[in-house]
């Protein structure tokens, strides 16, 4: 990137699964949400609401091509085709970019549906940090949207921002999050809200020799600051869970907690079934279109367009 | 459901903040609003809901501080025409035009 180093620190480790307990050809109702986001893009496929397989994936400079990418990783090697699928939700911000998709729904009431399925009917505020924004949502028992805010003007705060951070330390961006507490004492977070400004006052610290693992606290706990003054204003409530890439970031996670004074639900399937299921907090979004997609096919709201 | 349409950044908080439970969609807000900013459409936050309700339009969601901004100087003698038209009382704005654009 940057240098002309061989490897690209922000590069995060894509992931797939697919349910071996599921064969997909017994189901009655095969829903897909795909959720095409500025930095990544997902896909998950139900079988009668059962979750089938889901795919995590970078999204390219086309969105149409991410949104195909990511469906045709979450259903390779299943035999399951397009043709086979009952109903698929675009969400996200490329949603309008969904080929497959029949209709769209907000990034906002997916995440909040998902979070909905992946943590429990307790969960009341879903913070979902994305690659170039993050929202703060409080939703009900069902997963509905109570209310919402959106910080999608700038870059501060999100998950490409943590990117540049990575690549610019030239550490690994899955490393931050451990590294950034391998450090003596807690330093003043990073002033700069601005990602521009924020990268150079890291050039700066870099300069005056400031150890690296003490950089990525201050970064860490700049982006946690930063996340709370968007939850201040709409409140927080237990339970209380974070989707998205930065959910996985502990040195992000654990600052924002003590600020909040508020733990963050454990990373664990709601439903005793899915216990061995692997637990992708970035899911959430695709998750939650099809699980519209599933109730609205069921409650016979949209005609399916399965082909065979 | 209360919606906060708008954003924030170094300057403040610019949000218009709908209630979509107190809105009946009657749609005098968006006759009134001389920036044209408003429209009355399907809830996006809940599919299921067949109620329609105002909602801020997309494109001038990232700029809402400048497409408000004209009818705010009166901001706390007299509402911005959107807010005086809406019966139900379903639409309010942040308090950071209060502080940037009333009359000291």
């Amino acid at each position: 990137m940057a240098e002309q180093g061989k490897q690209e620190y922000w590069r995060w480790p894509e992931g797939k699964w697919v349910n071996p307990r599921i064969d997909w050809r017994k189901g009655k109702i095969i829903t897909a949400g795909v959720d095409v986001g500025s930095v990544s893009s997902q896909a998950a496929v139900l079988v009668d609401g059962d979750l089938y397989s889901f795919s995590n994936t970078r999204t390219g400079s086309d969105s149409p091509d991410s949104a195909r990418k990511a469906m045709g990783i979450a259903v390779e090697e299943t035999g399951l085709a397009l043709d086979n699928i009952d109903y698929c939700i675009g969400t996200g911000y490329g949603r309008v970019n969904v080929p497959m998709a029949q209709r769209t729904i907000t990034e906002i009431a997916c995440h909040a549906r998902g979070a909905n399925f992946m943590y429990g009917p307790e969960v009341r505020t879903v913070m979902d940090m994305g690659g170039q924004d993050c929202k703060a949502i409080n939703c009900d028992d069902k997963g509905k949207v109570l209310n919402f805010m959106m910080n999608d003007k700038c870059a501060a705060g999100t998950g490409r921002g943590m990117e540049v951070f990575a690549d610019l330390i030239r550490v690994p961006v899955w490393e931050i999050g451990p590294r950034s507490f391998q450090i003596k004492k807690e330093p003043p977070m990073i002033s700069s809200t601005c990602v521009v400004f924020a990268k150079s006052e890291v050039v700066g610290l870099l300069e005056k020799g400031v150890p690296e693992n003490d950089i990525m606290a201050a970064y860490c706990s700049a982006m946690a600051h930063r996340i709370m003054e968007l939850l201040n204003r709409l409140g927080v409530h237990e339970k209380f869970v974070i989707t998205g890439g930065i959910a996985k970031n502990e040195g992000v996670v654990k600052r924002l907690e003590k600020e909040l004074g508020i733990k963050t639900a454990e990373k664990v399937w709601h439903r005793p079934a899915y216990k061995d299921y692997p637990f992708e907090t970035q899911i959430a979004g695709a998750l939650g279109a099809a699980i519209f997609a599933e109730a609205m096919v069921s409650k016979g709201k949209v005609k399916s367009v399965r082909k065979t | 459901m209360q919606a906060f349409y708008g954003f924030k950044d170094g300057s403040g908080e610019w949000f218009v903040i709908i209630d979509a439970d107190a809105c009946n969609g009657c749609g005098k807000c968006v006759e009134v609003c001389p920036a044209h900013a408003l429209e009355v459409g399907e809830d996006e936050f809940d599919p299921f809901s067949e109620k329609h309700h105002v909602r801020v339009k997309e494109g001038e969601r990232k700029k809402i501080r400048y497409t408000c901004a004209p009818c705010q100087p009166g901001y706390g003698e007299e509402p911005p025409p959107c807010v005086a038209a809406c019966e139900p009382g379903a639409i309010s704005h942040s308090e950071a035009w209060l502080h940037a654009y009333a009359k000291k």
